[in-house]
């Protein structure tokens, strides 16, 4: 049976922050009151036209919006089908999409009187993104982060540290991204009066999903208009990677009612969806609850949240935001998975092709993208979101290729 | 009348609080944990919170995380935990038992399965710590139609409008968490709790249990002197990690956690008597 495709795409979530059966708010009740009045607030600023200056202004200024859609001609050529453009997220200052958010967020918590500013990070992007706001606002600024990624992501944790912010450690669990925001959590309950929780992904309880996609949204209204200057329409099909999934759900959002555009999403597979260590949670979890939210989930029978794995840190997550779970059983966006191994043939392949390191994470992107621009007509257009610069990943990737720096 | 209501009736005649702790079923194996919860009544407990445990506790802190880990590298499952129940039931008809842990497991489960299953395992209530009112309709149907307490929980963060929410089909007793934070980290301020405890009686006519942060026979007696019951968690399984950290024998920590149960029975069942004294 087939659902009955609904009027708007773009309506969610209800007011009990659901989008269809995913989404909630699944918080212990410490965090309820806080939740609600996140909400409240956010509700207030949404339609205030001041807000919203200072947020462009910033956005303006010092990210240095609008960011550029490049259109990459020797990829294209080299892949002899589809147009590729990227948008190119790796430009914006501290070099990935997640500062959209941060700067959204903290203007919330000034306006919410919060003067301690809490995060969790994966590959440590959204950490430096959050440490950087915490600076430019003076806000005390703690960002938890999985042991695991410490490790494997020095050169950001050193960035957090310049920036001011205290970095904790995180030795629980599978000491990655989710430990950490149970961390992050578990502070928030504990300092429930001072402290705004910047969260990174668009996950986590009601209002977050959708306040984080609000403010990513920035990246797919630009990618609009932008790409109807370039060709005078819209694109075939967007592609973007999906960890939880922030900078999809940007890019995605205001194209979802343009049933002409085809949307793709890509996870990563790690070492093969055929094993146990992979990310690909829409791909192959169930229906769970974990960090607020009803979304899939990689989980054993027993409901017990598996370990993801990834070579990328910030894709390196078992669970993933709600509206794409809403968004896969709807059948409006298809989500893909891509490979350790394909991702680092992206990574040089992009480098060497257009002079530009990728992230890891949308390297991921870009591999399907490999795979599926040959076998489009010359006249298609592809914008892939380029979600982050590279520059932290290359270590990762040196190891990965055997060459020691 | 439920067990919990008849247990909170009587400890109402008797004129002193109840003593509930808790533990996770499997820690930190199925046998010495079962050898532990079916000896709880004789030290004291007048209900008992069994955890059920989740990879990602989110509202826990350190110890009950490393005790739910246990638990799990144990090989305990919702099915085993159900199992406890009904092998505890064959021997206790009297103690209340509710289950205490995170949705996703439950989910897993399947919400209907796990409700007419902990009902005819014995159990009488559920604590579920990630569903708040407005997300726990399922479970709440499913709970009623087998006749298990949802119980809910009450905060410092919880103003009189969001206590109206939290009070509206609350059954069994409310808990009361006295800090806002996670388990067994921060004290909380005996004076403030005393206040939050009453101005929550006034209001509310189900029995009032408070949890989180009473780690000593000293505290549980402070506490017992307002509350209905108190709920020492963290401090019980803390004597479990320790035991094992110290290499003692399982019967060695089954023993020295039932004595340290029944220091803390003891102090809060003196409560009342000292109060009045007082």
């Amino acid at each position: 049976m087939t659902a009955l495709a609904p009027n708007s795409y773009r309506s969610g979530p209800d007011e009990r922050g659901h989008f269809g059966e995913y989404g909630g708010r699944f918080v212990a009740e410490t965090l309820m009151p806080l939740v609600l009045e996140l909400e409240r607030a956010y509700e207030e600023v949404k339609n205030d036209p001041a807000f919203h200056a200072e947020l462009n202004g910033l956005l303006k200024h010092y990210v240095g919006r609008p960011s550029a859609l490049y259109f990459a001609e020797r990829l294209t050529a080299h892949l002899g089908g589809a147009k590729i453009y990227l948008k190119r997220e790796d430009l914006n200052h501290t070099g990935a999409h997640k500062i959209n958010n941060c700067l959204g967020q903290i203007l919330l918590a000034r306006r919410m009187g919060k003067t301690r500013i809490i995060a969790e990070t994966g590959a440590g992007q959204h950490g430096v993104a959050t440490a950087t706001v915490a600076a430019r606002f003076g806000l005390r600024c703690v960002v938890y982060m999985g042991a695991v990624d410490i490790e494997r992501q020095k050169p950001n944790v050193f960035r957090m540290h310049l920036l001011g912010a205290e970095v904790r450690s995180v030795a629980s669990g599978s000491r990655t991204l989710k430990d950490a925001m149970n961390e992050a959590l578990r502070d928030w309950v504990a300092n429930v009066r001072d402290t705004f929780y910047i969260v990174g992904s668009a996950a986590g309880p009601h209002p977050y999903p959708a306040m984080v996609r609000d403010f990513q949204c920035v990246i797919g209204n630009e990618t609009k208009t932008q790409i109807k200057e370039a060709e005078g329409r819209l694109p075939d099909l967007i592609v973007a990677c999906v960890g939880g999934g922030s900078n999809a759900i940007g890019m995605f959002h205001p194209f979802l009612d343009d049933r002409e555009v085809e949307i793709h999403g890509v996870e990563a597979a790690g070492e093969g969806t055929e094993t146990a260590r992979h990310a690909a949670t829409l791909s192959k979890g169930a229906p769970g609850v974990l960090h607020g939210a009803r979304s899939y989930l990689l989980q054993n029978s027993e409901g017990q949240v598996l370990e993801a794995h990834s070579i990328s840190a910030g894709l390196d997550y078992p669970g993933v935001g709600p509206e794409h779970s809403w968004l896969k059983d709807r059948h409006r966006v298809k989500y893909y998975s891509a490979t350790d191994k394909d991702a680092l043939e992206a990574f040089q392949l992009l480098s060497k092709r257009e002079g530009i390191i990728p992230a890891l994470e949308p390297s991921h992107a870009l591999a399907h993208v490999m795979r599926i621009a040959p076998k489009m007509t010359r006249d298609e257009i592809i914008v892939v979101s380029l979600s982050g610069r590279g520059d932290k990943d290359v270590f990762t990737v040196a190891n990965a290729l055997g060459d020691s720096l | 009348m439920s067990r919990i209501a008849e247990r909170f009736a009587a400890l109402r005649d008797a004129g002193r609080a109840g003593f509930i702790p808790f533990i996770t079923a499997g820690d930190p194996d199925s046998e010495t944990s079962f050898a532990l919860l079916e000896r709880l009544p004789s030290v004291g407990a007048d209900l008992i919170e069994l955890g059920m445990p989740f990879s990602d506790p989110m509202a826990d802190g350190p110890a009950i995380q490393a005790s739910s880990s246990r638990a799990i590298e144990a090989g305990m499952t919702i099915a085993g935990v159900l199992d406890f129940v009904r092998r505890f039931r064959q021997r206790d008809r009297a103690t209340p038992l509710v289950l205490m842990g995170y949705f996703n497991p439950l989910h897993a489960y399947g919400v209907e399965p796990f409700a007419s299953d902990a009902a005819s395992a014995g159990v009488d209530g559920l604590i579920i710590v990630d569903l708040p009112p407005e997300e726990d309709d399922a479970l709440r149907a499913a709970a009623s139609a087998n006749g298990l307490d949802i119980i809910r929980l009450a905060t410092p963060t919880t103003d009189d409008k969001r206590l109206t929410v939290v009070l509206n089909r609350a059954s069994g007793f409310l808990y009361y968490v006295s800090v806002a934070g996670v388990t067994g980290t921060k004290s909380y301020s005996e004076d403030e709790l005393r206040f939050a405890v009453t101005r929550l009686k006034m209001q509310s006519r189900i029995p009032c249990a408070v949890g989180f942060g009473i780690k000593t026979p000293e505290q549980a007696h402070a506490v017992a002197g307002f509350a209905d019951a108190v709920v020492v968690g963290s401090a019980i399984v803390n004597r479990i990690a320790e035991g094992i950290k110290d290499k003692k024998s399982k019967v060695v920590i089954v023993e020295e956690t039932l004595e340290f149960c029944g220091e803390l029975a003891g102090s809060v069942h003196a409560a009342r008597a000292a109060t009045d004294i007082g």
